[in-house]
């Protein structure tokens, strides 16, 4: 089973250093990309498959193509590397960003010359600190031999990348938020049209790509687009970081081929569920997308297949639950976290979800009714898709909605006996 | 006044930005590193070392949670909250620290010591339940650990 | 045109504009709370959605919202679905989960646009039962009145305050349901249009804190069209009264001049009218023991004054044409003078010949819509604020008109604000001190006047030759100018702006010649000059003879008596030249409010302030307009023409029999003077009825109307009649739509707030329906084009000892009337003279300490201000304000530090 994404990453937590990063063959794909045309890079991850890996699954190849090329192109054209990872559950970017900062740079190094940019950020999450040290560590190796900043590997091209270190919100992750806080504002997410990739960073067209898209490209220039395809064990081509927390005897994050089904990822890598405990239901990805249960745990886990049973591939890092684990409290602490995020636009969110969790801690401590879960099911209608501005209500939604769903009967457990049956149990 | 070294710091970050406005947040982040927390007073410099007015900084400050408005203690413990965590007993850890720091979340120990925050996911779900103190990551945390971890930060 | 389906009805609609305004301008009802009309959309509030459906055959469709949509030929659309109704009373009802419902003693309620969304979305019980958020409100100053609970985080005034009004003292703090709008600490908020606030945000969290010293719910109210009587911009407006005191005043739409929004001195310098210093009687006998009279009584003694001997009569700028006419007519043209300084009205003169001969004053909005602008030597926020205003959107056209190229609409405000981050589209200002567009400016030059004049010939040169060159230029000044031409000459659509502030001739000239050189090639300039009051360009029309020849005729013995309207002529000359003047004879003055003139006057007439009377003004743009008495003035006041007319009666002239109301005097001044034939258009005259009924001042909702004076006499006093206006003073009359210069306030069902007005617009932002009012006197002139001024100064040399004091203009203080409110004068500067930094220094000064300030042989001891860009050489004085108001500024004077 090939691992392109984690095959460098030392066993000892340590960081790849540039000098060891080229000994197993590192740059060689940015080189390459040099004497590429862009048009070029961008048929080839186009035809590689490559969709985003931050949550939405963009087709990356689609995305660069929509930004102005050519000499009248605005200039500077921005790249920024997401790596604002702050949905919770989520821990799939920090591997590869403590792990192989290279590789994270190489990948920019080679978006950069397909879309070509001259300007390009590593958008970090504020708490990742050791992260942020290496980056700086690799950005002032690759300066030093000249594979960043001006005439880059020689090509005449420049690639100035910078590291920004986030104040720390949510928002930040959602990538018109992102440049927002980038250019030192508040974390408000734009209308689009028009799209970054037109007018993004300061009025500039821009990418925003998520720390693993990325992080394949240098794997997608090397070998090539069928390889890439063929990693996949499903129609959604690549390798895949898929994660497990919760109550599984050894949680952690392993790169796996896409599609692999749940039962494979709890039962074979995370070591099943604890002693004592049955798996009740996960979220699949992140704390966005809908519960699934012992009914899904089959579905290849994919951005095509996991959609067709109502749910999101997400961040593909499962969050589990058990059946020992309330599930009221468990959306309770999934909607704090939401309200608290919300960034106070649009008003659905910021109104919804501040009186979701209202209800739903009503609920947890016992004071709960039966209009409660209605007007929590209207909630979650009110911030659909589209309702809202931004995309953080609606996957505010998807674990409430679901949990509505699956776990009606232990909701109005908790209505009609005034209290949290598990309470003292867990 | 911003300390010669906070200027020569946001100056650097500056110029990074083709405007220096843009420089707000790590701005922020100089100051908060040299003072631990950013006072209206910071406010207003940074406000005019970055040629805007202060209600702009300010708006920005309050939106980020990793900015401090307010003073606190000499080592910041932030407890992830989020989900992972809370379903590994978040719960019991919060309720620890509480009890051994003397304080409710959000509050400082009287001694100036720490003071107890609640933080987002930190991204390391698989050892939860988690903190950070002073941006160190300690995982798999259970009250024994925590009481350890106390003892290294004086 | 574009055909859209609103519940299956077909509408035609402008596909210019987003699906929400397309909806509004066709008199359906949506609700909508984060966008306006001025500020476009940015899709926060999420309250005006609607449903779209794909084809016929959709069934479902799809939640959108208005603001944010594109009309697309033959759209379907849904108001009335009820999913989407669902979800708009579902947004309503978040929107409002912590408002207070304080509406009973909210000043909001009853013209508040929650009240009117919340009522017509259905949403009437509040479900939920968690606490609310409650906040601290903070001292704003004296304008504006801080309630934060009630906010519904629609950010409008936010949007308002520092996107389009460029505020920086003011934002939102905090996030998710916590948004808080303020500042960073309590204080008086420094933006010149911080008012607006009042009408920019949808319920009660800013509301005019004037107001509430004597508040009023606005269905009490009766209102007027007016004209804000505070600065030559002609603004509209609706001053409202209860009780024979003036309550407040609000924007009224026109979408030439003012559209959305009024400048704070315009909003709140109003409380002038309800003053201590108000004149409520007639007065004889000087100052130590002047006694009230009848009005026949005064009259008795006016006519007798009159016909004792020589009489001279001095204008005002500020009383409307009707007045000055009057006047006019009772002494005669050949002694009629203007009340302003003569330096001053001869440049008036210049400026007025300069608009005769092209090009045309433009208005506002043809300067909103300019994509380059040139301000020469104009202090815009201080003298005609609500320009400034403008000009703040006329930086916003180029990447308007990008983001269009984008395929993105103008509409789409935040995208508009993104792609132009903080980069503006050229403006241009040259000026004596640093001004407050500086900051939105792409260039700016800070010299002395005359050398601001040759920085302005040297660009008129430099866009054609044959206009003269500018000899010994230094060559940074004219790379500056060559800058300058460069733009103005790319631009399609350029501006040139200039006006009173420097008092400098060959300023104006300067810009004269380059707006000429700009028409010359084929550019539709915008050309726009500032005046100070509200009807100097009027007064100008009149043709009255110089002020100094009236000191002169006194002097000479020939004026027995001086009859003064409305004009306080020590802030025109020197006291010592006024003192004489009024020695002279006997001192016969009409005015409204006491000033040191009417001190000295023998006779003083109670007449009407704006709010208490009828008349026409003509603004700088060459616009006539009526304003209408909101109220009838009590006792023995009454209108500075009445009191003319009236003696004019006792004398037995013909004007006296034949003015029985002011349709009388407007035909009387039409006919007399040409260029103001079309004054009798400005407004439908007293005879205008619809459907043979008068329009009401009073809201059909009118309360108290037969007890309200209850307290004084228990029957019901039949209602004052006006006979100037087909204006009624009570809420009867007819219940339709006015001409809109007939228009004296908003409102239509289901709509109690401003937004009204989306009711009464030909299309949104357009013109109101009919046209918007007032009809404007100096038209393109036609034929050859004119010559150029050729008249290039010499630059200017400082000298030795000595300054060119010229005058600094406040929005606060510098004009007479507004500085009377006290809201208003607690904003207004201290007197102080100002230097720069270098003179400053080289005199020894430092700020705030007292020099002695001696201009044309006063002298006055002044603090020292440092206003950092005064070039060397030239101090600065407020204008209007302080002990050497009455100098004719600029003028040389010395400066020495007090010991
Ligand atoms: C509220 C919110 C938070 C998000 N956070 C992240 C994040 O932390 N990292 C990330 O890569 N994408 C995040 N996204 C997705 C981004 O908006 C964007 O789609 C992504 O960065 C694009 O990169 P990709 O195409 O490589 O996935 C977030 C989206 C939303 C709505
Ligand atoms: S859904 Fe609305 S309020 Fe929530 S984060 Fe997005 S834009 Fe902000
Ligand atoms: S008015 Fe359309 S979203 Fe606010």
């Amino acid at each position: 089973m090939e691992t392109p994404l984690t095959a460098k990453i030392r066993p000892d937590g340590e960081m790849i250093d540039l000098a060891a990063y080229e000994r197993a063959g590192g740059y060689q794909s940015a080189r390459k990309a040099m004497q590429m045309a862009p048009a070029e890079i961008i048929d080839t991850v186009k035809k590689s498959g490559l969709r985003g890996r931050g949550g939405a699954g963009f087709p990356t190849g689609m995305k660069w193509s929509f930004v102005p090329s050519g000499p009248d192109a605005p200039r500077p054209k921005y790249l920024v590397a997401n790596g604002d990872e702050m949905e919770p559950g989520t821990f799939k970017d920090r591997v590869l960003l403590e792990g192989d900062p290279h590789e994270l740079v190489e990948g920019m190094i080679i978006a950069a010359r397909a879309i070509g940019a001259d300007r390009g950020y590593v958008f970090l999450r504020g708490e990742y600190t050791d992260a942020g040290e290496r980056i700086e560590r690799a950005l002032h190796e690759a300066n030093e031999k000249g594979y960043l900043g001006k005439n880059i590997f020689g090509s005449g091209a420049d690639f100035d990348l910078r590291l920004h270190m986030s104040g720390g919100r949510y928002m930040c992750g959602e990538e018109t938020g992102l440049l927002n806080a980038l250019e030192g504002k508040r974390a408000n997410p734009r209308a689009k049209p028009p799209f970054p990739q037109v007018s993004g960073l300061f009025g500039k067209p821009t990418i925003v790509q998520n720390i693993e898209t990325l992080c394949n490209l240098p794997h997608i220039v090397e070998k090539g687009p069928e390889w890439f395809q063929k990693l996949s064990l499903t129609g959604d081509a690549g390798t895949k970081l898929y994660g497990a927390s919760g109550k599984v005897k050894k949680p952690g994050c392993w790169e796996l081929p896409m599609g692999t089904p749940m039962r494979e990822v709890i039962e074979k890598y995370a070591g099943g569920m604890q002693d004592g405990v049955k798996f009740r239901a996960a979220l699949p990805g992140g704390a966005s997308t809908d519960f699934l249960t012992t009914d899904h745990l089959d579905v290849p886990m994919d951005f095509t297949e996991i959609a067709k049973v109502g749910s999101r591939l997400g961040t593909a890092t499962m969050i589990v639950l058990d059946d020992k684990t309330c599930p009221v409290g468990m959306v309770y602490n999934l909607e704090h976290f939401f309200a608290q995020e919300s960034c106070g636009w649009c008003t659905p969110c910021w109104s919804g979800l501040h009186w979701a969790e209202e209800m739903l801690a009503a609920i947890e401590a016992g004071q709960g009714s039966m209009e409660h879960l209605a007007r929590l099911e209207h909630i979650c209608k009110m911030v659909a898709p589209g309702n809202t501005f931004c995309a953080l209500a609606p996957g505010a939604a998807e674990p409430l909605q679901s949990a509505l769903k699956y776990f009606r009967e232990d909701f109005e457990r908790h209505i009609r006996e005034k209290r949290c049956p598990w309470r003292d149990g867990r | 006044m911003l300390t010669p070294e906070e200027q020569r710091e946001i100056e650097v970050e500056a110029a990074h930005y083709p405007v220096r406005r843009a420089a707000c947040i790590d701005a922020l982040r100089v100051v908060q590193k040299h003072r631990g927390w950013v006072s209206d007073d910071a406010v207003r410099d940074i406000a005019e070392f970055l040629e805007t007015s202060p209600e702009d900084i300010d708006s920005v400050a309050t939106f980020y949670n990793l900015i401090f408005r307010k003073p606190v203690g000499r080592h910041v413990i932030m407890i992830c909250d989020s989900v992972s965590c809370w379903v590994m007993g978040y719960d019991k850890m919060r309720d620890h620290l509480k009890s051994r720091l003397g304080v409710e979340m959000g509050q400082t120990t009287a001694d100036g010591r720490f003071t107890l925050l609640p933080v987002v996911c930190l991204g390391a779900c698989d050892k939860a339940p988690t903190m950070i103190v002073d941006g160190q990551l300690h995982a798999n945390l259970d009250p024994p650990k925590i009481d350890a971890i106390l003892e290294r930060y004086k | 045109m574009t055909r859209i389906f609103v519940d299956k009805k077909p509408y035609e609609i402008n596909p210019k504009q987003n699906l929400l305004e397309a909806c509004l301008g066709q008199g359906l009802d949506l609700p909508y709370f984060c966008w306006h009309p001025a500020l476009g959309s940015v899709g926060a509030c999420r309250q005006c959605a609607v449903k779209i459906y794909r084809d016929e055959k959709d069934t479902r469709g799809r939640i959108m919202m208005a603001c944010m949509t594109v009309p697309t030929p033959d759209m379907i659309v849904s108001i009335d679905d009820p999913e989407v109704r669902d979800f708009r009373a579902g947004i309503i009802e978040g929107l409002m989960m912590s408002h207070p419902h304080d509406c009973p003693v909210c000043d909001e309620g009853g013209q508040c646009h929650l009240q009117d969304m919340t009522v017509m979305t259905g949403h009437n019980y509040r479900h939920y039962e968690f606490e609310k958020r409650t906040f601290r409100n903070q001292y704003l100053g004296p304008l504006l009145n801080h309630e934060m609970n009630r906010c519904i985080q629609c950010y409008r005034c936010t949007r308002f305050y520092n996107e389009y009004a460029g505020g920086e003292d003011f934002g939102p703090q905090k996030l998710r349901n916590l948004v808080y709008f303020g500042r960073a600490e309590d204080g008086i908020l420094e933006n010149e249009f911080s008012g607006n606030l009042d009408e920019v945000c949808p319920t009660g969290v800013f509301t005019d804190k004037t107001a509430k010293q004597h508040y009023t719910r606005k269905w009490d109210l009766t209102f007027a069209p007016s004209v804000c009587p505070h600065c030559a911009v002609g603004c509209n407006i609706s001053p409202a009264e209860r009780y024979g005191t003036l309550r407040r005043v609000v924007n009224r739409y026109n979408s030439e001049i003012n559209g959305y929004f009024l400048c704070d001195r315009g909003r709140f310098g109003y409380e002038h009218v309800n003053g201590k210093d108000r004149i409520r009687a007639p007065r004889a006998g000087q100052n130590a023991k002047p006694v009230e009279i009848t009005r026949a009584e005064a009259l008795d003694r006016f006519s007798s004054l009159a016909a004792e001997g020589k009489m001279i009569g001095i204008g005002s700028p500020r009383a409307s044409l009707e007045a000055n006419f009057a006047l006019r007519s009772l002494v005669g043209a050949e002694n009629f003078y203007a009340g302003i300084a003569d330096a001053e009205y001869a440049l008036l003169g210049e400026m007025l010949a300069i608009q005769r001969q092209g090009p045309a004053p433009a208005t506002l909005r043809q300067l909103e819509h300019a994509d380059a602008a040139f301000v020469l030597g104009e202090d815009v926020t201080n003298v005609a604020p609500r320009m400034a205003l403008t000009l703040r959107q006329t930086v916003r056209q180029v990447f308007l008109e990008k983001i269009e190229k984008m395929g993105v609409p103008r509409w789409q405000d935040s995208a508009v604000r993104e792609l132009a981050q903080n980069d503006h589209g050229p403006l241009f200002i040259a000026s004596t001190y640093a001004t407050r567009l500086d900051d939105v400016a792409t260039g700016t030059y800070r010299a002395a006047p005359d050398d601001l004049a040759r920085l302005g010939f040297a660009v008129a040169h430099i866009l054609d030759a044959s206009s003269p060159d500018v000899p010994g230029l230094p060559a940074e000044v004219r790379a500056q100018a060559e800058r300058i031409a460069l733009v103005l000459q790319a631009a399609a659509r350029p501006a040139v702006v200039s006006g009173v502030s420097t008092g400098n001739a060959a300023v104006i000239r300067a810009a004269a010649d380059v707006a000429r050189a700009l028409a010359k090639a084929a550019k539709p300039v915008s050309f726009l000059l500032t005046m100070e009051e509200a009807n100097t360009l009027g007064l100008a029309i009149l043709a009255p003879k110089p002020l100094g020849q009236a000191f002169e005729a006194a002097k000479a013995g020939n004026a027995q008596t001086v009859v003064i309207l409305e004009n306080d002529l020590y802030r025109r000359a020197p006291a010592a030249t006024v003192d004489a003047l009024l020695a002279a004879g006997h001192v016969v003055v009409l005015d409204s409010l006491e000033t040191r003139t009417t001190e000295k006057a023998e006779l003083v007439l109670p007449a009407t302030p704006f709010s208490e009377s009828d008349g026409t003004l003509v603004s700088s743009e060459g616009r006539a307009q009526r304003f209408f008495s909101v109220y009838p003035p009590v006792g023995d006041v009454q209108d500075a023409w009445r009191w003319l007319r009236d003696v004019l009666g006792l004398l037995t002239r013909p004007e006296g029999l034949s003015w029985k109301n002011l349709d009388d005097v407007v035909e009387a001044v039409a006919r007399a003077v040409p260029a103001l034939e079309r004054i009798r258009d400005a407004a439908p005259g007293s005879k205008f009825r619809i459907a043979g009924a008068k329009i009401p001042r009073a809201p059909h909702r009118f309360s108290g109307r037969t007890s309200m004076l209850a307290n004084i006499q228990v029957s019901e006093p039949k209602p004052p009649e006006d006979p100037d206006s087909p204006l009624s003073f009570t809420m009867e009359g007819a219940p339709v739509e006015p001409p809109a210069a007939l228009q004296p306030f908003f409102w239509t069902g289901g709509w109690n707030s401003i937004q009204a007005l989306n009711k009464f617009q030909e299309e949104i932002a357009g013109p109101l329906r009919g046209g918007d009012p007032g009809v404007l006197l100096i038209e393109p002139a036609t034929g050859s084009a004119p010559g150029y001024l050729n008249t290039v100064p010499a630059a200017f040399a400082p000298r030795p000892g000595e300054w060119l004091v010229v005058p600094r203009h406040h929005i606060f203080g510098s004009e007479e009337l507004s500085a009377r409110a006290p809201a208003i004068a607690e904003l207004s500067p201290k007197p102080y003279v100002a230097l720069g930094a270098e003179d400053a220094a080289a005199l020894g000064a430092a700020e705030g300490s007292p020099v002695e300030v001696k201009l044309d042989g006063a002298t006055a001891r002044l603090p020292l201000r440092i206003e950092a860009g005064l070039p060397r050489g030239v101090a600065a004085l407020p204008a209007g304000l302080g002990p050497l108001d009455g100098i004719t500024l600029p003028i040389w004077g010395r400066i020495e530090v007090t010991r």
